[in-house]
């Protein structure tokens, strides 16, 4: 069973989920950052794959990624690095980036890949849905990968019900209209929003992010959702000056004391 | 051969809609109503209107004599220089905005290189009345600061992209953020025929009126109205497209884009796409790039503000796979000995940009019998800094 599937079956509530930028604030941090993370009990993993141009990202992880890239990341080698990740970590990972970099790997290698190391799903914010029922489903399926697709407060109901038909992981609940990291706090027009999903009756589960950076944001939405995704606050946290371990440890502390 | 956008909103395997879920319901609604709107009588009227009395269309088309002897051919020049605001992109921009009114938005936004752009959305909206805020690239405010101060005039605000090359590219990024961050109230006016669908189709209609007229005005001073080559200079494509448009399935007529070599195709720094670059997915359409084997952007080097783009409408990618069009280049160099040599032989200052369509004259073979036209797509005011610096008066 795919491991996405597997933590919203065991758990159902307060699930957190963490994005960082692979190869960021150093190339080969990579992978220790995944494994402090897992030791201070985060749900999920987001590993970010860097690309020149991200435009739905604001800038603390444009400027995450332009670093990594300076530092000389790329995807074959974030698939190096990744390599024995599942001898020490059994936690879902998601691989997140834009489009271009994944078509330039090679689609069906690209996936392949993501099987051998062992990644459970993938976010690409500009893969349509249509371009993905039509030409990457059938890859994504055979190397068992979800699929996880964005919704906004802009989304129609109708696009709403065919994104849960097509989603298999879970949805991922951009939590207002914005780029990452833009917005703080949380709005009432925002818990209008999270409270007409859900009730709304998807059938997929739902992790609520962008603009998540603190114990209430996550608070907040963890009453709507069944989790939440913490990315910019989380990169700002990487670029501090703290060793490794202190950053991430210090950091997943402030956001949920209870995890 | 098919050279239109099909249903989907691809050019052949070029285009497409690749846009992040917050882009949806605004690409959504324009895809449904564009169409309806720009062949609404209503908007017909009023675009048709406003290019002619406000614009001051239709522009020239001018029978260069003495670069035509120079040539030993017939060189006519569709004179673009001449509209108000200097470019072909107030084509683009009046049809835009008539159509950011009809779907009732209030605030516009776009990106600009050259600052022609810019100048021609700052223009119509301080027509309409309506909020501008205008994204440009760092290094372009600084080389362009006529363009700026202009736009600064007509009420727009004009912000510095500092990210990435800070020039085109990253002022198209920032608009696409600010559209993200602002998607009720805001529209934008993209000023080539980039971006994901329908935005090129909807660009290259825009512009088409410069190959429009091209056929009626040839026709009433030679007699025919095809010439047997049309020259334009590529950025994005949308000056090409617009001269390119009603001779697309005219297969005797020879189209020739020109693109920005910069110090040459074998250096570094260069923003010839098509001639260089690779399929790939960049601002939501899928065209040539210029790109890493990792599929990162390359950031391009032009001389010219308004080509330095690494990428291309996906109209061009077509085009130049199915035959139809050719793709030449030009260097910095180039440029600036034919922008000299139309100025001193015809008494017409070219933009950078256009330079870069006659600076491929020396290089194609023309015979004594034969019609090029030339579409000279803004004037070189924006320029006078640069050729001032290179040609020492
Ligand atoms: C005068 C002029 N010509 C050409 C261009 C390039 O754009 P396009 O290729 O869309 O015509 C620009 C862009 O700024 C311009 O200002």
């Amino acid at each position: 069973m795919n491991r996405i599937n597997k933590l919203f079956q065991n758990k159902h509530e307060r699930i957190l989920s963490v994005y960082f930028t692979a190869g960021y604030p150093k190339l080969d941090d990579t992978v220790p950052v995944i494994q402090e993370l897992v030791k201070n009990g985060v749900d999920l993993i987001e590993i970010g794959m860097p690309f020149s141009d991200p435009v739905a990202d604001g800038p603390v992880i444009q400027g995450s990624s332009l670093v990594a890239l300076q530092n000389g990341m790329s995807v074959h080698k974030l698939f190096d690095q990744l390599k024995d990740i599942r001898q020490s970590v059994d936690i879902p990972l998601i691989l997140m980036g834009y489009i271009n970099p994944v078509i330039q790997f090679g689609v069906d290698a690209f996936c392949q890949k993501c099987r051998e190391v062992g990644i459970d799903g993938l976010i690409i914010p500009d893969l349509p849905l249509a371009v993905y029922e039509e030409e990457y489903k059938a890859i994504f399926e055979v190397n068992n990968l979800h699929n996880i697709f964005l919704i906004t407060p802009q989304t129609s109901d109708d696009r709403l019900r065919r994104i849960d038909e097509a989603s298999s992981g879970f949805i991922y609940m951009v939590s207002s209209n914005s780029t990452t990291g833009a917005k703080e706090g949380v709005t009432d027009f925002q818990n209008v929003y999270f409270e007409r999903i859900s009730k709304f009756g998807l059938k997929n589960p739902r992790l609520i992010g962008f603009g998540i950076s603190s114990a209430e944001t996550f608070r907040n939405a963890c009453n709507y959702a069944h989790g939440a995704i913490i990315g910019s606050a989380f990169v700002k946290a990487l670029g501090t000056d703290l060793p490794l371990n202190e950053k991430v440890s210090q950091f997943v502390k402030t956001i949920a004391t209870e995890v | 051969m098919d050279y239109q956008v099909n249903k989907k909103g691809y050019y052949g395997e070029f285009g497409g809609a690749y846009i992040p879920e917050m882009m949806v319901p605004n690409i959504e609604e324009l895809e449904n109503r564009y169409m309806e709107i720009i062949q609404s009588y209503d908007f017909k009227q009023e675009f048709v209107s406003l290019l002619k009395n406000y614009a001051g269309r239709p522009s020239p088309l001018y029978f260069a004599k003495r670069l035509s002897e120079k040539y030993q051919s017939n060189i006519f020049l569709k004179r673009e220089d001449l509209n108000h605001t200097g470019s072909h992109k107030i084509n683009n921009t009046i049809g835009q905005i008539l159509v950011a009114k009809k779907l009732g938005k209030t605030r516009i936004i776009a990106e600009t290189g050259a600052g022609q752009h810019g100048l021609a959305t700052a223009t119509v909206c301080a027509l309409m009345g309506l909020k501008c805020i205008v994204y440009m690239g760092a290094v372009d405010v600084e080389r362009q600061a006529p363009n700026v101060k202009k736009m600064r005039m007509l009420g727009a605000e004009v912000i510095s992209a500092v990210s990435g090359n800070q020039t085109l590219k990253d002022a198209t990024n920032e608009a696409m953020r600010d559209w993200i961050n602002n998607p009720i109230d805001t529209f934008y006016i993209i000023g080539s025929v980039v971006g994901p669908h329908p935005y090129p189709d909807m660009v290259a209609r825009f512009q088409s009126v410069i190959s429009e007229e091209m056929r009626w005005q040839l026709d009433e001073q030679v007699g025919r109205e095809n010439p047997d080559r049309i020259i334009a200079c590529v950025g994005g494509g949308s000056n090409a497209a617009g001269a390119f448009y009603h001779y697309l399935d005219q297969e005797g007529v020879e189209l020739i884009g020109v693109e920005a070599a910069g110090k040459g195709i074998d250096t570094s720094e260069t923003a010839a796409t098509i001639t260089l670059g690779t399929p790939g997915v960049l601002h939501s359409s899928r065209s040539f790039l210029m790109q890493t084997d990792d599929g990162q952007i390359i950031e391009p080097y032009s001389i010219s503000a308004g080509l330095d783009y690494p990428g291309i409408g996906p109209l061009h990618a077509h085009l130049f796979k199915t035959g139809r069009a050719k793709y030449l280049w030009a260097t910095d160099a180039e440029v600036l000995d034919a922008a000299l040599e139309l100025t001193q032989l015809e008494g017409i200052i070219p933009a950078l940009e256009s330079a870069h369509a006659l600076a491929v004259l020396p290089k194609i073979k023309l015979s004594p019998e034969e019609i090029t036209v030339i579409n000279i797509s803004g004037r070189g005011d924006k320029d006078m800094e640069t050729y001032l610096k290179h040609f020492g008066y």
